[in-house]
């Protein structure tokens, strides 16, 4: 059976999907996980250093930009902040809406076009640290941007993100984690396509003791399309979680999804969860979902999962993929046969699987810099016999 | 000089009843400058005899010798072999998602001359060899073997024979899936390699068409892990005319 028959097989007339807690801003309907629960069952939750208590805290990341003209940055309130953001669907999220005390809003006006990228460079102090944070990028229709947004140094940082992109515009969302080892994050960006926007958005994770991204769409109107672009690279101990949730909640969308990660050390671990729901409403969409990791060393996990709800049958296409391998033998064979070391080799495969989707990312000055850490990463383990 | 001597070669591979002998006791050798041919049935064993001296992990040798130029080959990592002189076009080049041709190239020769090549020269050389080979300027930027036609991928062993320079080449059915004027392309890729100084070449081929282009010194026929018979060049027009039926009776 194939996967979008096996999904129609058992969808009923759900209004809200099974995979997604439903949206709401009350604390108690996100009860303190026990690690149980389906959504929290991969992440180590002790080492989330007590976030999820919500103790209230005004600590502060250090914001470091350069606005070119037409964009802004304000601070809003509260009550500003819920009347425009795709409200949370789980518990940090919600302490972030709760306790942040207003929230910044970045906007790009209607028909603006923007050339340069927008970076906004977070920077935390030390874990000792929490942070709560609350962001909402609005850009207007038909407007053009690219916004970069880089996490740097050390925090406890839960943060709510909500981007509002406006009918037709094109928006290109890069998030880094880039942390010092110790700092644990917690992210959730949602993101609202309005009718035939476009939108990318690409996670990368690197750094940090252990980083939980979110990266929710769904769509105002027919014709939006998202690419969800992801890379990870998990060091001994580190835990990287990405949930995807593409909502396709309005006829021909599009929603593509490529999230690849390699892992390397003990108890390195990444997860990776991708939801597709495709409601009633939905006909004539396209949706593709794929991850792929790579495993570097022993002892190391990767767990991928994912899940596919459909719930009309009038769809252009759905299909996903999920890999987990080691170094393909024969791809090392072919490199050493041309007198390439095997560390080299290994090298080369690595760079070359996630060369492709660095140059999907569409933005010169990060890509320059993504192959210089992968090689930094690549120096930490599995190169460094060849140092 | 290049000298490869396979003395007695017996290689084995595992499978799910257990290890199954494929090479039983090959015995061969191509001197300074010499081109053999080696013709059998689909299934004798010829592919293994290229991986094996190679060094593909699948194969495991039970006794025999391979030399170079009186060096132990068998004693070598693969890309040892690679260094010390050997080159293997095979039969299904592997994908390399992600790693331009420029790339590959460059990599693979600065591992086997132990030092980065001269950057203009190089990118003459390149260029050169492609346009040769009749592969378009943007290949280059190509991920390896990713999305190239059959007849690309030969091409692109070819190109790779001529830049990394071996001592001792051997072709795993380079001919197979090529149109006639790729083989053509093809051929004079490997001609010109001959032509340089005491290079020797194992060409694998069911057809004798390439033969035709590539003239061979001698000619093996290869039938169930074994050299059965050996010639020169009129060998192939006979087995051409009639088939491998005669050695293929008596192996059994
Ligand atoms: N890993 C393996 N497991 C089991 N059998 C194998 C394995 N590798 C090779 N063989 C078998 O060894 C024999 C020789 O295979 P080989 O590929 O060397 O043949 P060949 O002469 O190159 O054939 P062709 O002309 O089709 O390319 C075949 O019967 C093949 O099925
Ligand atoms: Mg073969």
């Amino acid at each position: 059976m194939t996967a979008v028959a096996e999904a129609l097989e058992n969808a009923t007339d759900r209004v809200e999907s099974h995979l997604n807690p439903p949206a709401s801003y009350d604390l108690a309907d996100h009860p303190v996980p026990t690690g149980r629960e389906e959504v929290w069952r991969f992440t180590p939750l002790k080492r989330l250093r007590g976030i999820l208590d919500g103790e209230a805290s005004d600590a502060h990341l250090k914001w470091d930009t350069t606005l070119p003209v037409g964009v802004t940055l304000t601070e809003i309130t509260a009550e500003q902040a819920r009347e425009l953001e795709l409200p949370p669907n789980e518990r940090p999220a919600a302490l972030s809406a709760e306790l942040s005390g207003g929230a910044i809003l970045l906007d790009v006006p209607a028909e603006t076009v923007v050339a340069e990228p927008v970076v906004l460079r977070l920077t935390g102090s030390s874990v000792d640290d929490l942070v709560w944070g609350r962001v909402l990028y609005r850009v207007g229709a038909h407007a053009e941007v690219t916004l970069v947004l880089v996490h740097e140094g050390s925090a406890r940082y839960s943060a709510i993100q909500t981007f509002l992109v406006g009918d037709g515009a094109q928006v290109n969302v890069l998030t880094l984690q880039d942390w010092d080892d110790d700092a644990v994050h917690l992210g959730r960006d949602a993101i609202r396509v309005g009718r035939d926007a476009s939108v990318k958005h690409t996670s990368i994770s690197f750094g940090g003791d252990l980083v939980r991204m979110h990266a929710n769409v769904e769509y105002a109107g027919p014709g939006g399309e998202a690419e969800l672009l992801g890379l990870y690279f998990a060091d001994e101990g580190q835990h990287l979680e990405h949930r995807l949730f593409a909502d396709h909640n309005a006829p021909k969308t599009k929603s593509h999804v490529v999230y690849k990660g390699a892992l390397q050390g003990e108890k390195a671990h990444t997860v990776w969860i991708g939801n597709v729901l495709i409601r009633k409403v939905a006909e004539g969409i396209e949706t593709y979902e794929e991850n792929r990791n790579l495993v570097l060393t022993d002892g190391c996990q990767a767990d991928s999962v994912p899940n596919l709800e459909i719930e009309t049958g009038e769809i252009e296409g759905a299909g996903h993929a999920s890999a987990t391998a080691r170094f393909d033998d024969e791809q090392l064979f072919y490199l050493r046969s041309r007198g390439v070391s095997e560390k080299e080799a290994q090298r080369l495969v690595v760079h070359g699987f996630f060369n492709d989707l660095i140059r999907k990312v569409g933005i010169p000055s990060i890509e320059e810099k993504l192959l210089e850490t992968v090689e930094a990463e690549l120096a930490k383990n599995v190169l460094k016999e060849l140092v | 000089m290049s000298t490869l001597e396979i003395k007695d070669l017996h290689v084995q591979v595992t499978t799910e009843d257990g290890p199954k002998e494929i090479l039983k006791g090959v015995t061969l050798t191509i001197n300074d400058g010499e081109t053999h041919a080696i013709m059998g049935p689909n299934g004798s064993g010829k592919s293994t005899l290229a991986y094996s001296i190679a060094g593909h992990p699948r194969y495991e040798i039970t006794s025999g010798s391979v030399l170079l130029d009186g060096e132990d080959v068998l004693e070598m990592s693969v890309d040892e072999r690679a260094r010390a002189g050997l080159f293997l076009a095979m039969q299904y080049p592997v994908e390399v998602p992600g790693v331009s041709v420029a790339n590959f190239l460059r990599t693979a020769k600065t591992a086997i001359d132990g030092e980065a090549p001269k950057l203009r020269t190089w990118v003459k050389d390149v260029n050169g060899v492609m346009e040769r080979m009749n592969l378009d300027a943007s290949f280059s930027q190509r991920s390896v073997n990713e999305g190239f036609s059959g007849g690309e991928k030969k091409r692109h062993e070819i190109a790779q024979l001529d830049l990394l320079d071996p001592k001792v080449a051997i072709l795993d059915e380079t001919d197979s899936g090529l149109d006639i004027d790729a083989l053509k392309v093809v051929s004079e890729g490997v001609n010109r390699f001959r032509e340089r100084d005491g290079k020797g070449v194992l060409l694998i081929t069911h057809y004798t068409r390439i033969l035709r282009y590539i003239q061979p010194d001698f000619v093996h026929v290869f039938v169930d892990g074994r050299v059965a018979d050996e010639g020169g060049p009129e060998l192939a027009d006979e087995l051409e005319a009639n088939g491998y039926e005669k050695y293929t009776k008596a192996a059994v």
